[in-house]
């Protein structure tokens, strides 16, 4: 069996699985937030529901149109916290203590290696990068989850991404996945696990595994996911804050496709508008002058992503005719940005520097585009209108080539800063 | 159950932005979500042209992107009957059967149908007919435990009974 096979065993009390079986697995945390919250809320009550089937195991994050960016959105948020509060959730995450879900999750070791997790929300895929199963689903179904502690699963068969070679500097998780979905692009693992697995993989870092994982969805797939190791154990044995359990995939586990990339000399990947299969290395854009540089969201957003942005920045200035927006995933990267000086960094280049939120990746605020504008974002969709105006182009690319870009007035590499 | 309308014609990869843009999502009431349906997609006048009944008919990967179920639930509250596609994006085809937006896939239907072709959607024997060009087309088979979860009224119904809520 593959690793994630193995998980979704795990969780029905099956001895073996396998794909396109139909399976009812136990969940270990289900999340929503406050756009996708209010519905599951809605459907709770119809049900006639009155009580959670573990009020430890529900967690609802108000990130992105919060903190609440007009009332509307403040209604919404306000369906989280009363609900929470009925049914005395103890995973309902204020402003001020909030941060984007899928940062705040793992860093705050809430999700564990071999768990199973549903949240209403796309990116909830994210932690296979801890060697657990992830998915994002609908509202309909938390609502669901929030009664049983259960979803139906169809098992799905797995993809292997094998990487081979050394990443060049500059290029991290990021690059990876773009480059990924550029080949087999956005459908390519529809309804598929996607494993990430070799040598580029077992030196990358935890926060790259995220990145790598979070964006399996922008391929289709069901799950991304990678094997736990010696990284994995030092990341979590600090946070978790329930058991975890290391699965591993059989070395007799079998895929419906493997695909092998070889990263040596790779550049910086950019996903040009709008799709983010359309990539391009950095070099073949490097024509194309920006208005807006964002680094941050679940995809970029980690206190490793931050220091990246500074790195290349510092002792620079943001271009006069760019708005830089750097937006730290989580309060406890905020504090860590404070700490190291980063954020003296950013300021003094002319940057801003926000409280945590989703804001301006999927549109909500924060960082809204008018019609004809560009930017470049460390986010992790481009489709049309994502960042505001649909006559508005996104560009998707790691952090140290959205600060290069914020230097430069248009898209471009560190090398390429004095 | 039929549906009979007529088809909207849109392209591969429709993504949930372009199905409900994130800047309305600000609420989750179905009539606010249906005045802006479609209004990032290629048509964006989607909304004041299309009438109730009418099918949208789109090629591959339909609804990628967001989990958002309010994309589903824009297009039923549009009045669309239901949604002819290649293939819909995974999260998308689980939200339209747990809020029940008929869904159906089919390639060879996708490829005979026109923008503006009246269409006749037969779900219980799985056909669909181009009324206008008198051409008929097999509906891909709907997974059996789907069946079962639309035999129960949806996923809230089911779980209403497994919890017996009911």
């Amino acid at each position: 069996m593959t690793i994630t096979e193995k998980i979704l065993a795990a969780h029905c009390g099956k001895k073996e699985v396998a794909p396109g079986e139909l399976i009812n697995a136990k969940l270990d945390l289900v999340l929503a937030n406050d756009i996708t919250a209010p519905i599951a809320i809605k459907e709770f009550r119809a049900a006639g529901a009155t009580k959670v089937f573990d009020p430890e195991r529900i967690a609802l994050i108000p990130d992105h149109f919060a903190p609440n960016k007009d009332i509307a959105s403040a209604e919404q948020c306000n369906m989280l916290r009363t609900f929470s509060r009925e049914h005395d959730l103890s995973l309902y995450f204020e402003v001020g203590r909030m941060g984007v879900e899928h940062a705040l999750l793992p860093e705050q070791g809430l999700v564990v290696p071999g768990d199973v997790v549903i949240g209403a929300d796309s990116h909830t895929c994210t932690y296979g990068g801890l060697g657990a199963f992830s998915t994002g689903v609908g509202s309909t179904d938390v609502a669901a989850a929030m009664i049983t502690g259960e979803a139906w699963f169809k098992v799905p068969e797995t993809m292997k991404f094998v990487y081979k070679g050394k990443l060049a500097k500059w290029v991290g998780g990021k690059d990876i996945i773009l480059r990924t979905i550029g080949d087999i692009g956005v459908d390519g693992a529809l309804y598929r696990a996607m494993e990430f697995t070799g040598e580029a993989i077992k030196k990358l870092s935890m926060a790259g595994r995220l990145t790598i994982c979070n964006m399996a969805i922008e391929a289709g797939g069901k799950n991304g996911i990678i094997e736990p190791d010696e990284i994995t154990e030092k990341y979590v044995a600090k946070r978790a804050r329930r058991k975890f359990k290391f699965y591993k995939s059989d070395k007799k586990a079998s895929y419906v496709e493997v695909r092998e990339y070889d990263l040596s000399g790779m550049e910086p990947q950019v996903a040009c508008p709008h799709l983010p299969e359309n990539v391009k290395p950095v070099s073949a854009v490097s024509a194309v002058n920006i208005d807006q540089s964002v680094v941050g969201s679940c995809t970029n957003g980690r206190i490793e992503d931050i220091r990246e942005a500074a790195k290349v920045i510092k002792g620079h200035k943001v271009h006069p005719y760019v708005r830089m927006i750097v937006i730290p995933a989580t309060q406890a990267v905020y504090k860590q940005s404070i700490k190291e000086g980063l954020v003296d960094i950013f300021i003094d280049a002319g940057a801003a520097f926000s409280t945590p939120t989703c804001g301006p990746c999927l549109g909500g605020h924060m960082g809204i585009l008018a019609a004809g504008e560009k930017a470049i974002t460390t986010t992790n969709r481009n489709f049309v209108g994502r960042m505001g105006s649909p006559k508005s182009e996104v560009y998707l690319a790691n952090p140290a080539v959205a600060a290069a870009s914020a230097v430069l007035g248009r898209i471009g590499t560190p090398e390429e800063l004095k | 159950m039929k549906f009979k309308g007529k088809a909207w014609k849109f392209g591969a990869d429709v993504d949930t932005d372009a199905i409900i843009p994130a800047r309305y999502l600000n609420t989750s009431d179905p009539k606010e979500l249906a005045k802006h349906c479609m209004e990032d997609s290629t048509n964006p006048d989607f909304m004041r042209k299309m009438q109730a009944g009418d099918i949208i008919v789109a090629d591959k990967n339909f609804g990628c992107g967001s989990s958002r179920e309010h994309a589903p639930i824009s297009i039923k509250a549009a009045g669309v009957s239901c949604v002819v596609a290649k293939s819909f994006a995974r999260i998308f085809y689980r939200n339209s059967f747990n809020m029940g937006l008929p869904i159906f896939e089919s390639r060879e239907a996708v490829e005979g149908i026109k923008e503006g072709d009246q269409i006749e959607v037969d779900a219980d024997n799985g056909k669909i007919r181009n009324l206008t060009s008198g051409k008929e087309y097999q509906v891909a088979p709907v997974p059996a435990f789907m069946q079962e979860l639309i035999a129960a009224g949806g996923l809230m119904a089911y779980t209403k009974k497994k919890a017996r809520l009911a």
